[in-house]
């Protein structure tokens, strides 16, 4: 085991910590509360080439792996945890194509995608279609040399502002997961449209739209893998998917931490600083201890898919424990702020709403614990 | 159309301190970055070179360590880099500067222009574009602001103090740039990763037939005998409260001073 | 400083003979001499096209500082006026002057500027240099550096002022670089040592966190630049009057190698020359948007300030560059700096910091602004400023 990264690795990470000190988290609180999608930040990235990092080079990327991808997504989140987000949903869409698109296929939407040219997104979750994706409703219906599409998607990352999709539709309902199947769908497609964007909890600057889709024309040659065998693209990407989102669970944590340690020591109560306090103090060793545990699971996850090895449940277990760490995490930094804390004059309270969204999003705390079960039953198989 | 750039290695200036037992710069710590306003310099070089074809080359003097500065240039699109390095360089003042980077500029030989920044962000003396200049017995035109070549000509936006004035210069010239000329570039990562690959070529002193006299200290005719901290006004006063109140007392003390 | 014709080297092309701008090159048997004429300002040796024509220079030590005598200052004018900067040049050197027993000479370069010496002579020159040629009408580098160098060399002055600005560091670099003299940029303070008898000059360097004193002591003259409204020029007073030495130059326009094309003044229109103001109103980040410059402006006329800014808001494109005020901007020195919503990031205080009364008016208090401010105000400049406004105007009420 090694924990050291190559010096080109460290370059990077340096790069991007340098990048979201100067840029990113001196505008992050403005980007939030303006709810305006951060196109700046997004043109850094881009310059920086940090759209492709587990890219294969054919296609422009950097070809260096899921790891440094989370570690690089883990700096991002913390500077800017709508930025992170964006870097996140991004790889949904460009994971897929990569794994499972045609040479073709790749060589029109994943070169792109890697330069950072055309934003990504993927569309499953429906009404009734959450956790649940066998219950895609969305219909595709194969005519002449195309597919039709017909439903409706929601709370869709980067809904609107991507150019590029991966959709998850339905060619036959009545045979569940059996039917569905994944396409590529460009922006501007006729009969493709974007519904509204939900007004939430937190996370006003990152879209989440309704995909819908009215007898929107898809050439067969988008069809992604093989008609019926969506329900494959669809849990693959979901995988990295959940290390996306320990990834981006971390970086709010360590955000959080940040503020809070640095709070502590400048804030006087009792005639010393708060940080004086043995209450703080292991307030925050305890935040600090499940930073570190949740940085370590998702860095495991995303090494053994480096490795190519199995990572599914890993990555599962680092959303599950990781989701529900950022909650504790920024809510003990609030609880350090104190008075201040719960005012938007300072970022832990945002931290603190954008936080419960990792415990629901790409499968709720009760999911991840039923793959993980449901993947230790089958390993402890007796 | 072949065009070097002279570039600095500088300490972060908003980070550097002075430690006030000893007057001397504290500058452990301190990131070293390219000057900033050769960063212009550079990005107009390789803007310029894109549209009208040719070579950037960027040329440094400094300690071993600049070369990092240098692959930065050439990560931003430099093609050849280049760091004049020498013990005897050590404690050049501008003049000294000027002349070691005219032998170097020498000895590449082929330019049609050369570039630089307006000045440099820790010494911010401005003097070593035209001493480099006038070492190579070339025009300067200083401070540009907007550059435009027009076959052997080139005609170069000035900014000052507040005026701007066009001059036309035929190459090979010398041009020192403003901030405002441009926006650098942000290296990639596939940029940076190819320019830790690139060459950077290390000339010493007897490469450029430096003459050693005119080098470093020998060669500076200024000397810096003492450093200080400056006196920073420490009896600021401070108001805080209404807004109308706070205004009037401020405006009252000013008038009272006969400031205004 | 000597100047020596290669014989052999020399093809007789007679191109050095336009270049030479006090006519002190004859032919002789097709070869180029030079003639009593003759300053080694070495402009013919850049238009010797077979290194015919060598400049020798003297080495660390060689220089006999003895035969310089006398404090110049270099004048800039500027549309038939002559600039602030140097009448304050030329105050600050007679203090110099007095300390070294010798007096103050002012250099003036330009076309059809005869009346300044009255100018130089009231604020306190000895000896005014009248350089004047229609290729003079508007500061280029080369003839300028030509005709300053010759003038150097000929009459070795011990001390040689300029002012920083853009003309200034252009002119002193390129003559520095010739003659091989020490310079140092920017100077905010000079005093005679008592026992050397050498210039000290003191400048602020590392972005302002540091001041350093320099010296010269084997090359003459000394030279600084010196900023803009850190002296003090003497009361004008027309009864003073300066020995006044007309030199006589031949420029040959073909032989210079800069044309100016155009010049435009800043389109902002408004008084935006910030060196030169008195009282400067900036304006920051903390403005939020744009148009709230009006506020700024407004604040500015009421009390005939010019407007400065931040380089944020330079960056953002809320104000054109000549108005910005820092290390990438420009080093102002007024008598007083009014900052609003200005943080105070060290390139700011960089270009402002040695103003004599700062006032700040930020929301944040621990703003680094706070630190070199004479009057902070903690408080929101959106209700502050049109105080202020009002203040000032009730005042004037109450005068007039």
């Amino acid at each position: 085991m090694d924990f050291n990264f190559t010096e080109d690795e460290q370059m990077i990470i340096d790069a991007v910590h340098e990048i979201g000190q100067e840029e990113f988290e001196p505008r992050a609180s403005e980007v939030a509360e303006l709810g305006e999608f951060p196109w700046e930040n997004i043109e850094i990235l881009r310059e920086m080439d940090l759209f492709g990092i587990p890219v294969p080079e054919e296609y422009g990327g950097l070809e260096m792996g899921f790891l440094l991808w989370g570690v690089v997504g883990e700096l991002l989140s913390r500077y800017c945890s709508t930025t992170g987000s964006v870097f996140g949903a991004h790889m949904l869409c460009q994971y897929p194509i990569m794994a499972f698109g045609t040479d073709e296929q790749k060589d029109k939407y994943l070169r792109p995608l890697t330069s950072g040219e055309h934003i990504g997104a993927f569309g499953l979750t429906e009404p009734n279609a959450g956790s649940d994706a066998g219950s895609v409703a969305t219909k595709a219906e194969l005519r002449g040399d195309k597919y039709i599409l017909n439903g409706t998607k929601i709370f869709i990352s980067n809904g609107g502002v991507a150019e590029t999709y991966v959709v998850i539709a339905n060619l036959d309902p009545s045979k569940g997961t059996r039917g569905l199947t994944a396409f590529i769908v460009e922006k501007g497609m006729p009969g493709f449209e974007f519904g509204k964007n939900e007004k939430k909890m937190g996370w006003d600057a990152l879209p989440n739209r309704e995909l819908i889709f009215q007898d929107c024309e898809v050439p067969v040659e988008n069809v992604l893998y093989k008609p019926g065998r969506g329900f494959r693209v669809a849990m693959d990407t979901l995988g990295v998917g959940r290390l996306g989102m320990a990834v981006g669970a971390v970086g709010l944590a360590q955000a959080a931490f940040d503020a809070a340690i640095v709070y502590a020591q400048q804030r006087e109560q009792f005639g010393q600083k708060i940080s004086e306090f043995q209450a703080i103090q292991f307030k925050l060793a305890d935040m600090a201890t499940e930073i570190e545990i949740s940085r370590l699971m998702y860095q495991k996850a995303a090494w053994l898919k480096d490795q190519g090895e199995s990572f599914e449940k890993e990555a599962a277990m680092a959303k599950l424990y990781s989701s529900e760490m950022v909650s504790r995490v920024t809510s003990d930094a609030v609880q350090i702020h104190g008075g201040v804390g719960y005012t938007r004059e300072f970022p832990v309270e945002r931290y603190m709403r954008e936080a419960k969204l990792f415990e629901i999003v790409e499968g709720t705390s009760e999911i991840q614990r039923g793959i993980i079960a449901n993947r230790l039953l089958r390993e402890y198989r007796i | 159309m072949n065009i070097i750039v002279c570039i600095k290695q500088v300490p972060d200036t908003s980070e550097v301190s002075i430690d006030p037992e000893t007057n001397t710069i504290v500058r452990e710590g301190v990131p070293a970055i390219i000057n900033p306003f050769d960063e212009n310099a550079i990005e107009q070089a390789v803007q310029m070179v894109e549209e009208h074809g040719g070579k950037v080359t960027v040329l440094s003097m400094g300690p071993p360590q600049a070369e990092a500065a240098l692959r930065e240039a050439l990560a931003m699109g430099a093609d050849e880099a280049i760091l004049v390095s020498d013990r005897c360089f050590a404690a050049s003042d501008t003049l000294a500067t000027s002349y070691v980077l005219s032998t170097a500029i020498r000895e590449i030989g082929d330019y049609d222009l050369i570039f630089c920044g307006k000045q440099a962000f820790d010494g911010d003396t401005a003097q070593v574009p035209p001493g480099i200049a006038e070492h190579l017995g070339i025009p300067q035109v200083t401070f540009a602001i907007g550059i435009e070549v027009d076959g052997r000509k080139v005609r170069v936006r000035r900014l000052l103090e507040d005026e701007f004035e066009t001059v036309e210069v035929k190459m090979p010239a010398l041009i020192s740039v403003v901030k405002q000329i441009n926006e650098p570039r942000r290296p990639g990562i596939k940029a940076k990763l190819a320019a830790k690959k690139k060459e950077v070529k290390v000339w010493d002193a007897s490469c450029i037939d430096a003459d050693a006299c005119l080098c470093g200290f020998d060669g500076s005719p200024t000397r810096v005998v003492r450093t200080f901290a400056p006196s920073r006004n420490t009896e600021g006063k401070k108001y805080e409260g209404e807004p109308k109140e706070v205004a009037t007392a401020v405006v009252e003390a000013l008038i009272a001073e006969k400031i205004i | 400083m000597a100047i020596y014709i290669d014989k052999p080297k020399c093809i007789g092309c007679k191109m050095c003979i336009p270049a030479c701008p006090y006519g002190a090159i004859d032919m002789v048997d097709d070869k180029a001499e030079f003639n009593e004429n003759c300053t080694s300002c070495g402009a013919c040796a850049y238009a010797c096209p077979t290194g015919a024509i060598v400049l020798e220079m003297a080495g660390k030590g060689e220089v006999d500082t003895s035969e310089y005598e006398g404090l110049w200052v270099v004048g800039e004018i500027n549309d038939g006026r002559m600039a602030m900067v140097t009448a304050e040049l030329i105050g600050e050197g007679r203090r110099l002057a007095e300390k070294r027993d010798t007096d103050v000479s002012c250099v003036l370069m330009g076309h059809e500027i005869g009346h300044l010496a009255d100018r130089a002579a009231g604020y306190g020159a000895d000896r005014v240099f009248l350089v004047d040629h229609p290729a003079l009408k508007r500061y280029r580098t080369q003839p300028f550096t030509d005709v300053l160098t010759g003038l150097i060399n000929r009459n070795k002055p011990e001390i040689v002022l300029i002012g920083a600005t853009s003309m200034g560091r252009d002119l002193a670099s390129r003559v520095a670089a010739r003659i091989k003299a020490g310079l140092t940029a920017d100077c905010t303070e000079l005093s005679i040592n008592d026992e050397t008898g050498l210039l000290e000059q003191t400048r602020p360097a590392f972005g302002g966190n540091v001041m350093a004193t320099i010296l010269c002591e084997f090359t003459r003259p000394q030279m600084a630049t010196v900023r803009p409204k850190v002296m003090k020029p003497l009361e004008f007073d027309d009864s003073r009057e300066a020995e006044v030495i007309e030199v006589p130059v031949e420029i040959n326009e073909k032989s210079i190698a800069t044309k100016i094309l155009e010049v435009v003044k800043d389109e902002s229109g408004s008084d935006v020359n910030l060196t030169e103001a008195d009282i400067i109103v900036s304006g920051g980040r903390g403005l939020g948007d744009p148009k709230h410059f009006a506020l700024i402006e407004e604040l500015a006329d009421t009390i005939g300030g010019a407007v400065g800014a931040s380089r944020a808001t330079v960056d953002a494109g809320w104000i054109p560059a000549t108005h910005q005020v820092g290390q990438t901007g420009k080093t102002v020195h007024p008598k007083l700096y009014i900052a609003c919503g200005i943080s105070g990031a060290v390139q700011h205080l960089a270009g402002m910091s040695s103003s004599d009364v700062i006032v700040a008016i930020n929301k944040d208090p621990d703003a680094p602004i706070f630190n070199v401010a004479h009057y902070g105000i903690v408080g929101d400049l959106f209700e502050v400023v049109p105080a202020m406004i009002e203040a000032i105007k009730q005042r004037r009420g109450d005068t007039a």
